[in-house]
């Protein structure tokens, strides 16, 4: 079950802002979708190995040589601001 | 190490910044001195719609580490999702191996200064993503992501160190360990090796494990061992006087020598670990574990016991010695030029690390080469130069990378060792001094000493102590 307090929390975290109303909302939609998984929790898995990925194929890698597209001002053109080549964002230490 | 029956419990985390040419998941260059913001890329800015692919190369890097760690290795290691809100993690989440690394029980043998020998565990290494720079002005903050998305091995090792000096002996041979397999620099005070300590306390023959805090900010060994005896005392202080000990991070001020909270925000740590979709199981066969295992260069500890067997040197001599493969390789240069093994090694530990230490300087910068540094050393044991005068002329090429002849020519440094030479000073200094003499031939003995100095006074330091000595017992 996920609770309003739970979901406020779990906000706060990812930086959302929600009003009691959404809260409430929410909190009763992932717990719908909660309540499903705890089904799947009913069937047994005794000795089955835990599933990873949906994808299961080998590793792919890529090699270790040095590859850059784009320039600087091109990388940081989408910040909202920047000051010379740094990325400008709201205070974090106060 | 003991306070009021108190005895701290260490454990380290140790972050290595693996030394490949580009980084984790982007093909981004890894380089030290690039310009803000250059060495990025929309996956490791975490621009939406990119996905991470692995470096083949991290791979490698990870399995020599796990062997030279002796760790088991896990063929299908698994990355996960680390999430928290910062701007220096520009995706909101960092990608970390979590619940299967790829390497978990190994150990590490350490040589403490006086001779014991102790195994520290590792619990686990695992990889993942560094996160970017940020730096805090006020009203703003500023963030560079060169660094972000910089392959890491995070090396956990077990609580087992029971002192910072062993705490130390541990970061400084895993570092020596990570630099003789070349996956990292290991230079903590320019980051490339970040080691953060847990440490707690408990009365002496408990089992249990107290309430550890978290050591950050600790770039020399200097600074660990001195943090964590700040906080040992802290720790005993508080329990002392009925405080409870909170789990918390510290950072280290070393201006201060004090540790001090860092005030961490109480849902800090509910980082919501989930498998990462976009990153596949890290997979790998037998045979390149076996591949990489034959090409295992000889670790520090194997080198530092052959350095016993081959040349006589102490063993803590030899651990010193081999606490950096450039330093090793310094010493093993050196002797290929000299028998006297144990005199180069004297020389290293007594004199040439000092002055390294006290200028800074790595051996590699070292002025003085070990070509001439072994060159000296022969020229003492051809009593060319005295031992006394040899620290003369070792001032003389840390200042002025001079071979040691040149010195030795140029300052007349020569040491008299030819008997009609000394002779003649003998015979000179004994028609000046008639009175000393006279008493010496009455029986007062200990003016022996008076007649070596004034002869060596003579010879401006320059006569061989032996040849001298043996000359005034038989001619006065
Ligand atoms: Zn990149």
């Amino acid at each position: 079950m996920i609770d309003k307090d739970k979901v406020l929390h779990i906000a706060k975290l990812a930086r959302l802002h929600l009003n009691e109303q959404e809260a409430s909302q929410y909190a009763k939609q992932l717990s719908d979708v909660l309540g499903y998984i705890d089904k799947l929790n009913q069937a047994d898995t005794q000795g089955v190995e835990p599933m990873v990925t949906a994808s299961p194929i080998e590793t792919v890698y890529r090699a270790d040589e040095p590859k850059m597209d784009l320039g600087v001002e091109e990388k940081i053109k989408n910040a909202p601001e920047t000051s010379g080549h740094l990325i400008k964002v709201p205070p974090v230490v106060s | 190490m003991i306070i009021h029956d108190f005895e701290c419990v260490i454990g380290i985390e140790v972050h290595a910044q693996l030394k490949t040419k580009t980084k984790l998941f982007c093909s981004c260059p890894t380089t030290f001195e690039a310009g803000d913001n250059e060495n990025t890329c929309p996956v490791c800015m975490g621009m939406p719609g990119v996905l991470p692919v692995f470096n083949k190369e991290v791979l490698n890097f990870a399995i020599k580490t796990g062997l030279a760690l002796n760790c088991e290795l896990d063929s299908a290691s698994v990355f996960a999702r680390k999430n928290y809100f910062y701007p220096d993690l520009p995706k909101g989440y960092q990608i970390s191996q979590y619940e299967k690394p790829i390497c978990k029980e190994g150990y590490v043998d350490i040589v403490l200064a006086d001779g014991e020998h102790k195994r520290i565990r590792i619990e686990r290494a695992h990889l993942e993503e560094d996160a970017g720079k940020s730096t805090h002005h006020g009203n703003y903050s500023l963030v560079n992501y060169n660094r972000s998305s910089m392959p890491l091995l995070e090396i956990v090792s077990g609580p087992d160190m029971r002192s910072p000096a062993e705490a130390a002996a541990y970061v400084k041979s895993l570092r020596s360990i990570l630099q003789f397999i070349e996956v990292c620099d290991g230079n903590l005070e320019e980051g490339s090796m970040r080691a953060d300590c847990n440490i707690s306390i408990r009365k002496q023959g408990d089992t249990g494990l107290g309430t550890k805090v978290e050591l950050k900010n600790l770039n020399s060994f200097r600074f660990i061992e001195k943090a964590l005896t700040f906080e040992f005392e802290r720790q005993v202080d508080a329990a002392m006087s009925g405080e409870t000990i909170i789990q918390e991070t510290r950072l280290y001020d070393k201006d201060k020598n004090k540790t001090y909270s860092m005030r961490s925000k109480e849902d800090a740590h509910d980082y919501r670990y989930f498998p990462e979709p976009d990153v596949l199981t890290l997979t790998f066969e037998e045979a390149l574990v076996d591949k990489i295992k034959k090409d295992l260069p000889e670790l520090p500890l194997a080198t530092a016991k052959r350095f016993v067997s081959d040349y006589g040197i102490p063993e803590y001599d030899a651990v010193v010695l081999t606490q950096s493969k450039a330093l090793a390789l310094y010493y093993e240069s050196a002797i290929a030029d000299t028998k006297n093994a144990k005199a180069v090694s004297n020389w290293i530990m007594t004199e040439l690390l000092r002055e390294l230490n006290d200028a800074k300087k790595s051996i590699e910068e070292s002025p003085i080469s070990a070509k001439q540094l072994a060159k000296m050393v022969e020229l003492v044991d051809a009593g060319t130069i005295s031992g006394k005068m040899a620290k003369d002329v070792f001032a003389e090429m840390w200042k002025t990378s001079k071979d040691p002849e040149q010195i030795i020519d140029e300052k007349g440094m020569k040491q008299v060792s030819d008997e009609d030479a000394l002779l003649k000073i003998i015979e000179e200094v004994k028609a000046a001094n008639p009175k000393q003499l006279e008493e010496f031939k009455s029986g007062k003995d200990k003016l022996f000493g008076f007649f070596v100095g004034q002869c060596m006074k003579a010879s401006k330091g320059q006569a061989n102590p032996s040849v001298l000595n043996k000359l005034l017992k038989a001619n006065l």
